[in-house]
């Protein structure tokens, strides 16, 4: 009733492939999608954009990747931090390195670095599969933050070895570093994410994608077929990457502030792995409900229990919220192990029979 | 459709929150970062009591400072620069604007700097941190006294060669440096390489990896191989324990072996049992309760007003730590409300009082912590305070004790190291350095 998909007639052959091909769920993106950009910035305080909205797109953008891998291509991977630290360290040597060219040249250039990374990290899943794989992704993840902090050059040998994120500006509003303002750099950080999440959701319905999934659900099925293994997952790898390396970069830009290896550690991989599973395998929409989860539960539950007043103290708090978070996890994987993505399939299954379920 | 409903519910609730958080009080808002859970909850515990300890003495025996409460709130940052970038902008807004901040972790530091500069809020950041946030005219902001990292590093050698009866009976030592590879363990090498040229001393590296701190065998092994005459180490958390144990194993002589302020904690030397005896550390605060005002200390709790569940945390050098930075921070209220009345001062005030800070032996004396923490002055050039020190403590097998005088930095090595990271920041962030006249 109030989720229709009836009446709809395509009548050509765009509109049938059309990204969004039910009218309503069209409406529903752009009002989103508009919403975030133009109101936003507008209705919410400092600490909203800038401490909780800007890491969880980040975020967000670091899980369509982990998705793009783990979801879409079946490669499981524990590298995702130190593909974000290549896109940061990279980023930050290619701003220094030209510091007239814009700033989107710099975060790309990360992504692009990262990808490369990823393309010889990558390589290995030609011949290990599974949990096999997963441990030979850590390799990277200890090989590369090992790397970065013991060749100061990616520092710009700086003594203290933890480089600042240096200011830039596009449109002469600066968008990175501390002095620019919490609107700036979500703004930034939202036009980013929603082109890497329009292009994410082009490519997994398109060829590539299909190939990534043939591969994904039978690998010689697929090879049969005519896929070719190479160029499908070593591809999977790169892009995935490349969407890490972004995120990373954006991390230290403007998240953080400065380049940092801790920031990027093997906590931060299981982090967006748990983001994707959470969210769901297989979804660029569970990336994003995955990412918020994860990102704001701890934060939620923290300053849920000032505002109610009570006198509980920190440790406490925070032994709380690692208890309940934990629980939570458990609960919705063993409700809905599809995760988060699958809720809101049913939440529109539902709607299309309301009020007359049968 | 529930789930919608959950989220909405959600939203609604997180968006009263930022509205409650915002209501004003008129006391010193003092937010506290700290750590009591996580990897590094066994050096936060005590760090985080101290500071709270000594804000709660001046609120009961006091009533504030000059009538004014400190109003301290926790965070809880688990040691991970996200949560604490997120508590930063949580509470900086908290009764009229948070009026210092000490992060108690070398990345949140960083990460803080120039966020803190931009929101004009003084930062801490007490034998931690970015050491060339020394030079106050780059980093108006930052503070980083009493000693540096850097100075600490020509204090120890310094006090190795008092022991050895003379700068000059150096040439020829040769040392082990034994430290965490992390930006942390590795800051002071620049300075000791500069120190091995000009006095003809040698020193081998031996970094600990943080994935694989407990696991120092081989390193030890090629130590007792070597045989150093000095041991120095720069760890932090499980790193410090093992490499005491690992050092008293192959019979290290423990007198030999020097930690920095970071390693003197009771961390290190309680998981080695009696093999630890003899162990040193640098500090830059005494230690143990032996000082004036620890009867204010131990009245509050009598009154049931204290944080630690156990006082025999108050003989952990870690809990000085964090009550000496407390002293300081009310010190430097005191010197603002000096200047600007007896009110709640603003971030920028408590700038001014930092900046202004100016401890004599009297004031000291005072306080009730002669001994205890170092006299000190403060100036627009110079946050690192006028004569950076430290102190060397020995582990006698219950307990700390201060076995040197104050034994001075070589400020005249540090300096230009200073000016020379400070000048790269400086180019790197378009800032002009401001004049101090």
């Amino acid at each position: 009733m109030i989720y229709r998909e009836a009446g709809v007639f395509k009548t050509s052959y765009d509109a049938d492939m059309a990204l969004l091909p039910i009218p309503m769920d069209k409406y529903f993106v752009i009002a989103v999608t508009l919403f975030a950009v133009i109101v936003v910035p507008f209705i919410s305080n400092e600490y909203w954009l800038g401490s909780i909205l800007v890491p969880v797109l980040i975020l967000s953008i670091a899980a369509i990747g982990l998705n793009i891998l783990t979801g879409y291509a079946g490669q499981v991977s524990l590298g995702t931090g130190a593909f974000m630290a290549a896109g940061a360290y990279m980023g930050y040597k290619f701003v220094t390195a030209f510091p007239d060219v814009n700033i989107i040249f710099g975060i790309l250039a990360g992504g692009v670095s990262s990808a490369m990374i990823g393309i010889v990290f990558g390589a290995p899943s030609l011949r290990i599969k599974g949990f096999y794989l997963a441990v030979t992704t850590l390799a990277a993840q200890f090989f590369l933050i090992w790397l970065f902090q013991k060749q100061p050059w990616f520092v710009n040998y700086s003594i203290s070895g933890v480089p600042t994120a240096p200011p830039r500006e596009i449109f002469g509003i600066l968008v990175t570093g501390a002095e620019a303002s919490a609107t700036a750099r979500y703004v930034f950080v939202v036009c980013f994410t929603i082109a890497l999440a329009w292009i994410a959701r082009n490519l997994v319905r398109g060829r590539v994608g299909r190939t990534w999934m043939a591969i994904r659900d039978m690998d010689i099925a697929a090879e049969l077929i005519g896929i070719r293994p190479l160029q499908t997952k070593l591809s999977a790898f790169a892009i995935s990457s490349f969407y890490c390396g972004v995120a990373g970069a954006l991390w230290a830009f403007c998240y953080i502030n400065t380049v940092e290896p801790s920031a990027f550690d093997i906590n931060r991989s299981f982090q967006i792995l748990f983001m994707v599973i959470v969210g769901g395998l297989g979804s660029i929409l569970g990336s994003f409900l995955g990412a918020a989860f994860i990102f704001t539960l701890p934060i939620f539950l923290n300053n849920f229990f000032g505002v109610l007043g009570l006198d509980v103290s920190t440790a406490t708090i925070r032994h709380i919220e690692f208890m309940v978070f934990g629980g939570l996890i458990v609960f919705f994987l063993i409700v809905e192990p599809h995760g988060l993505a699958r809720l809101w399939a049913l939440a529109k299954e539902k709607l299309r029979m309301w009020p007359f379920p049968y | 459709m529930e789930f919608r409903k959950m989220a909405l519910a959600a939203v609604a609730s997180a968006v009263g929150l930022a509205g409650i958080a915002a209501t004003a009080y008129a006391d010193q808002p003092i937010p506290a970062l700290v750590y009591r859970t996580g990897a590094y909850a066994p050096s936060g515990i005590p760090l985080a009591n101290g500071y709270l300890d000594y804000f709660a003495m001046i609120n009961e025996r006091d009533g504030g400072v000059n009538g004014v409460p400190l109003a301290v709130e926790e965070c809880d940052t688990g040691y991970a620069t996200d949560r604490g970038v997120e508590c930063y902008d949580r509470t900086k807004g908290t009764g009229g604007g948070a009026t210092v901040y000490s992060p108690w972790s070398t990345g949140i530091t960083y990460a803080l700097i120039e966020k803190a500069t931009n929101d004009k809020i003084p930062i801490l950041s007490m034998g931690y941190g970015r050491t060339s946030a020394a030079n106050g005219k780059v980093f108006p902001y930052v503070f980083n006294f009493p000693a540096t990292y850097w100075s600490q590093a020509t204090s120890v050698v310094q006090y190795i060669a008092n022991e050895a009866g003379g700068l000059d009976k150096l040439k020829g030592m040769r040392f082990a440096y034994i430290y965490l590879d992390h930006p942390y363990g590795k800051e002071p090498i620049p300075t000791l390489d500069v120190l091995a040229e000009k006095f003809g001393f040698t020193y081998d590296k031996y970094p600990v990896p943080p994935a694989s701190m407990t696991e120092q065998k081989s390193i030890w092994l090629q130590i007792r191989k070597t045989k150093p005459d000095y041991a120095i180490m720069w760890g932090w958390g499980a790193m410090n324990g093992t490499a005491v144990r690992e050092a008293s194993n192959i019979r290290f002589p423990m007198e030999k072996f020097i930690g920095n302020w970071w390693s003197g904690g009771n961390d290190a030397v309680v998981p080695a049992g009696k093999g630890s005896i003899g162990y040193k550390s640098a500090t830059f605060h005494g230690v143990g309760t032996g000082f004036d005002a620890y009867k204010d200390v131990e009245a509050m709790y009598a009154a049931g007003k204290g944080s630690s569940a156990d006082k025999a945390e108050h003989n952990n050098p870690l809990w000085a730590r964090g009550f000496a930075n407390a002293a300081y921070i009310v010190e430097a209220i005191r010197t603002a409300q000096a200047k600007f009345g007896n009110r709640q001062i603003s971030g920028e005030e408590m700038r001014w009082g930092l900046e202004n800070l100016d401890l004599s032996e009297e004031r000291i004396a005072e306080m009730g912590m002669t001994g205890y923490i170092p006299p000190l002055k403060i100036t627009c050039e110079n946050h690192e305070g006028d004569n950076p020190a430290i102190l060397v403590q020995q582990w006698k097998g219950d307990k700390w004790e201060i076995i040197s005088d104050w034994v001075p930095a070589m400020t005249e090595v540090v300096a230009p190291l200073i000016e020379q990271d400070s000048a790269q920041y400086a180019s790197e962030n378009n800032i002009t350095p401001r004049s101090c006249n």
